[in-house]
């Protein structure tokens, strides 16, 4: 007999603890499962202070929003099954779950999708060199594991993942050697950029990584200027002396449950890649399957949290849990919130792709 | 190496501190963190040769999704080192290609 629940949410990270805890509140039976065995996704790697409005925790340590999501969800009586890898996902949102050694299998009269992203990888020779590793990597290594993996870095990649790590690294007392950024501008904040360019480091733009060289792991890394055409221009060669290189060339939503459960999909660059087509609701094109933070599109926790509330809003709407007036007003304030976290240059983007997404759910 | 103290989040908070086997010679871990974390403190960086062209590889995800990271413990290949826990006495061996059960070179009996 599978074990039931109204609201399945899969992913512990900020969307998924966002929905649970509105799903949670509004009276629904909950239950978040996640791979790992402590909840809370990225949240508790992000120690740099969060941007935006008071209503976005702006001023605050991911870290701490993490901590307050924990507690949120348990004061919303939502239950977690951590350890557990969600396998798959069959028909009438039956997930199967893989734990401890056995399987089982959850069914749920709704499914929220949070799964997330990961990072994506940078083939160049020497790329598979110890020492070569994601820029997420590290900051788990160094924030939760509290170990560095080298004394001098490289790092790939001048948007905010690169420009943060960069930064952690720094803190933790490495040596970054540089930040080089293909593209002839920086593609993350100025604050994070200044910091990084005080305390000392390059911030090469217009140059890539040619090549990792060493033994038994990584010992220099020869980067070069490149042309418009992202053609390296010979001559420029420089060889730094690093015995790890970061690689922070943007993430992809982890897409493969959503696949599995037959959404539609759409590919938008600006996102990530392959993203499920969503309503307002974060419903995809099977009904009573929801999708929230990157798998919705690549972009920030504080947006993550928002679309997680909007995902958990509207399943407890569609089960009963909510009246129609008070699940639309709910929501409503979500979307100004979300719309707020999409403005300006940076977020200007990101509201026309999403906005590309709502318009094609509506063509399926 | 090891950050004791840290700018933000101040002094770390480790486990018990334990033991484990890496290809017969001590390596302090502390309960609970991945072997990989313990591995990476000690300076250890290869974590298992590739099977065809015997390429090193070591820690690349952390997050226990490219598999670049495994190694045989406790006579059991193929053991992601970034999301299993550290505990007293494991026996950790440097994998070649797809490893055997039982040990690198083996061929010992399956356990469990």
């Amino acid at each position: 007999m599978a074990r039931k629940t109204e609201i399945a949410v899969v992913g512990a990270g900020p969307a998924g603890m966002a929905a649970a805890i509105e799903a949670g509140r509004a009276g629904a039976r909950v239950i978040v499962i996640d791979e790992n065995q402590r909840p809370g996704g990225q949240l508790f790697k992000q120690i740099h202070k969060f941007f935006g409005s008071e209503a976005h925790r702006a001023g605050t340590r991911g870290v701490q929003i993490g901590l307050d999501l924990l507690r949120e969800a348990e004061e919303a009586g939502v239950a977690t099954l951590l350890d557990t890898v969600v396998y798959g996902i069959f028909s009438d949102r039956c997930l199967g779950l893989a734990r401890e050694h056995h399987t089982e299998e959850l069914e749920a009269d709704a499914v929220i999708l949070a799964t997330g992203a990961s990072e994506n990888a940078l083939a160049f020779p020497g790329w598979t060199l110890p020492g070569v590793m994601g820029a997420g990597a590290t900051q788990t290594l160094i924030h939760i594991h509290r170990v560095l993996p080298g004394k001098r870095a490289l790092m790939v990649g001048a948007g905010n993942v690169g420009l943060i790590v960069s930064y952690q690294l720094l803190q933790a007392g490495a040596k970054v050697v540089a930040v080089v950024e293909g593209l002839p501008a920086i593609g993350g904040y100025g604050v994070h950029a200044s910091k990084v360019r005080r305390a000392g480091v390059p911030i090469l733009t217009g140059h890539t990584v040619l090549r990792a060289e060493g033994r038994e792991g990584v010992e220099r890394a020869v980067i070069a200027r490149v042309d418009e055409n992202w053609k390296p221009i010979a001559g420029t060669e420089r060889t730094l002396e690093v015995d790890t290189i970061c690689l922070a060339v943007g993430l992809s939503p982890l897409a493969e449950l959503a696949w599995m459960a037959g959404c539609e999909f759409r590919y938008i660059p600006a996102l990530g890649g392959w993203v499920p087509l969503h309503d307002g609701n974060m419903e995809t094109t099977r009904k009573g399957i929801y999708v929230a933070g990157d798998l919705a599109g690549i972009e920030e926790a504080s947006t993550a949290m928002e679309e997680g509330r909007l995902a958990g809003l509207a399943a407890a709407q569609s089960l009963g849990h909510l009246t129609r007036e008070r699940g639309e007003k709910k929501k409503g304030e979500v979307h100004k919130r979300l719309a707020a976290l999409r403005m300006g240059s940076f977020g200007e983007g990101r509201a026309i792709s999403k906005e590309q997404i709502l318009q094609a759910r509506e063509t399926v | 190496m090891r950050i004791e103290d840290h700018p933000i989040l101040g002094r770390a908070e480790r486990g018990r501190r334990i033991t484990l086997t890496v290809d017969g010679n001590p390596v302090v871990a502390f309960e609970g963190e991945p072997i990989a974390a313990a591995l990476l403190a000690g300076g250890h960086r290869v974590f298992r040769y590739t099977a065809k062209r015997r390429e090193p590889r070591g820690l690349f995800c952390a997050l226990g999704r490219c598999t670049d990271c495994v190694m045989t413990v406790d006579g059991q290949p193929n053991v992601r080192t970034c999301v299993t826990p550290a505990r007293d006495g494991m026996i950790v061996q440097t994998q070649v290609g797809r490893g055997k059960w039982g040990g690198r070179g083996g061929g010992g009996k399956r356990k469990g």
